[in-house]
């Protein structure tokens, strides 16, 4: 290297390689810090949401104080609102989709891992998959036109008669059959959060080590038994998790609640055949037609309750979820 | 064979064992049930809606022949425009996590929030876009849509764009860094580019999962009943229409909804069928 005898100073500095090492560093550091910012974003996102809606929603805040919570009245033109209804109707109809849904995706859960012969997993797995991938508002469409005529033809009436009349549950499904309401809307969430619910169990199912599985078949359990002695408490933390990832998509669904619920924004009884309203859907049908600016932070305030709830529910989902993948990693 | 001692003990845990599995059996064919039942819907009365008229005139008042051409699109434009801007973004925020915050509490965090994100209600994206730009400028806009559907995109690619890049073995960015690579260059080069079928696998799921999102779009581009491409205006989207049309009593709305609802179920089976497709042929 000519250049390095010619100079006087220390040879190493003025290397072509040490100069490209050294802008390489540099280059490093930039590629670092660029990424870096990129990836600061999505967290300065989920704080701008949480800023933003606060600072929406401060005028309903500062007006109605804590009682916006507890109050059932939504009375725009009196310019007073409470979050009570459509608080109530997200939790119910989630409920009602929960507990159609659970049962249901186990099942699912079960028939892919344990029941479902090789060549039958992949398709019917991709299946299930497709079906998460539906757009909501092809469901709720569906659900108005093609599921409600159906449902309170054939189904509602029977389901009045036979669980309607039993004692205290019987509230929950007497009134007139009108198809929209309550009961509906958690159907078509329930049918919507299937298949996240079973895709989340039969990943957690997976997961149990072979072992654990082989040395209780060995000992002349059951396939059932398998599940529920063995896999079931193995994973047990996954399942709810899935379970939370289920309610965090129902509580925030819009489309197909909106399309079912009927959005009615005054309590009426218990039942679940009479319609209601959920956050998300008066969010769709009101805020584009909301007059007035306290109407509208009031709905501001309704979208903040909403992303706190989901937002404790999802993290919970995630939390549960990363005890199973850490205890499974130690354990497999 | 020794004879069992209790032999109702037997029947019971065999017939406990065949009603689970047929209750399981049941569960599927429920689940297949009403996939089965939607497409037929969607199909069925999806096609006898579609016509040429469909794809080059506007959406109509009730009452009036019409098409959905100035939807469809909107929505092919904002959906592009969302992509364009949520897939960088997504990518560079993935190689972060993969590459330089595999442990430490930042890493951890982020991928975190970036989960909760994932999953978080659709038209609360929309709110925030209405209160930090529509609120701003005053009016609905094309752009305030873009942005929106953006913002779903990104929780996407990054998950992906993460996993993709974790799978890619240590001895590849080894061997670039004993060849005297630097790291940038070994990640733009060797991880990502190893990885690139997963990412675009993603980026195909990204784009069908808001190719069908109607809530963020309500509040943020609005709709438009004609032909419009100015992006600072409102604009006409596939699912918002969809959503005025099949609510109300119309016929002729009605009919038009429905080849709505064909057209973006067709794109978004097509996009994940192809995703897993590619995926699964790029991977082996």
């Amino acid at each position: 290297m000519p250049k390095s005898i010619a100079s006087p100073s220390p040879p190493l500095p003025q290397s072509p390689v040490t100069r490209a090492r050294r802008r390489s560093a540099w280059g490093d550091m930039l590629f670092h810090r660029v990424t870096q910012g990129f990836a600061l974003l999505t967290l300065l996102l989920l704080s701008g949401i949480i800023v933003s809606l606060v600072w929406g929603a401060w005028p309903s805040i500062q007006h109605f104080g804590f009682s916006f919570l507890w109050r059932a009245e939504w009375n725009p033109p009196m310019e007073r609102f409470g979050a009570l209804i459509p608080v109530y109707g997200t939790l119910i109809t989630s409920a009602v989709a929960l507990v159609i849904a659970v049962p249901v995706s186990f099942g699912i859960a079960f028939f892919l891992t344990e029941l479902a012969p090789g060549w039958l997993k992949r398709p019917l797995g991709v299946a299930v998959e497709l079906l998460a991938g539906i757009p909501s508002i092809v469901y709720g469409m569906w659900g108005l036109l093609v599921f409600v005529p159906i449902f309170s033809e054939y189904f509602q009436p029977v389901l009045a008669r036979t669980l309607g009349t039993l004692p205290v549950i019987g509230e929950l499904f007497s009134g007139a059959p009108i198809g929209i309401g309550i009961l509906s809307a958690g159907i078509v969430l329930a049918i919507m959060i299937i298949p996240f619910i079973a895709s989340v169990m039969r990943d957690v199912f997976e997961i149990t080590p072979a072992i654990l599985k082989e040395s209780s078949y060995a000992l002349g359990s059951t396939r059932w038994e398998v599940v529920w002695n063995v896999v079931l408490p193995y994973t047990r933390v996954g399942v709810v998790g899935g379970i939370m990832l289920g309610l965090g998509r129902a509580l925030g669904e819009t489309m197909a609640v909106t399309f079912l619920i009927g959005n009615i924004n005054s309590f009426q009884g218990f039942s679940l055949f009479l319609p209601g309203n959920s956050i998300a859907s008066a969010l769709a049908n009101e805020f584009t037609e909301a007059s007035g600016e306290l109407y509208t932070s009031a709905l501001i305030e309704l979208g903040l309750i909403l992303f706190l709830l989901t937002f404790i529910v999802l993290s919970l989902s995630k939390l549960l979820l990363m005890r199973l993948a850490k205890s499974g990693g130690t354990q497999a | 064979m020794k004879p069992v001692a209790y032999p109702w003990l037997v029947w019971r845990r065999r017939l406990l064992n065949y009603t689970a599995t047929g209750l399981s059996l049941l569960a599927m064919a429920f689940g297949l049930f009403w996939l089965l039942w939607i497409l037929w819907t969607t199909f069925s009365l999806g096609v006898s809606g579609l016509s040429f008229a469909l794809f080059t005139q506007m959406t109509p008042p009730p009452g009036v022949e019409g098409g959905l051409a100035n939807a469809i699109v909107g929505s092919l434009l904002m959906v592009g425009l969302a992509t364009l801007i949520g897939t960088p973004i997504g990518i560079f925020s993935g190689i972060y996590l993969a590459e330089y915050a595999q442990r430490g509490w930042l890493g951890e965090v982020i991928r975190f929030m970036n989960d909760v994100l994932l999953s978080a209600p659709s038209i609360i994206i929309g709110l925030f876009i209405y209160t930090v730009y529509v609120m701003y400028r005053g009016h609905f806009s094309g752009w305030a849509g873009v942005f929106a559907l953006a913002l779903i995109v990104i929780p996407v690619v990054v998950r992906t764009a993460e996993n993709m890049l974790r799978l890619v073995p240590a001895s590849l960015r080894e061997a670039a860094f004993a060849l005297g690579a630097p790291r940038w260059h070994m990640i733009l080069n060797v991880t990502l580019r190893a990885s690139m079928a997963g990412v675009v696998t993603g980026v195909l799921l990204a784009i069908a999962r808001i190719a069908g999102e109607t809530a963020p779009l309500l509040f943020t581009a609005l709709s438009n009943q004609y032909w419009s491409t100015d992006l600072d205006k409102p604009m006409a989207s596939l699912p918002v229409v969809i959503f005025k049309y099949a609510m109300s009593p119309f016929e002729d709305w009605s009919r038009l909804a429905w080849a709505g609802v064909f057209l973006i179920v067709v794109m978004v089976l097509a996009l994940n069928i192809a995703a897993r497709v590619f995926f699964r042929r790029k991977t082996g």
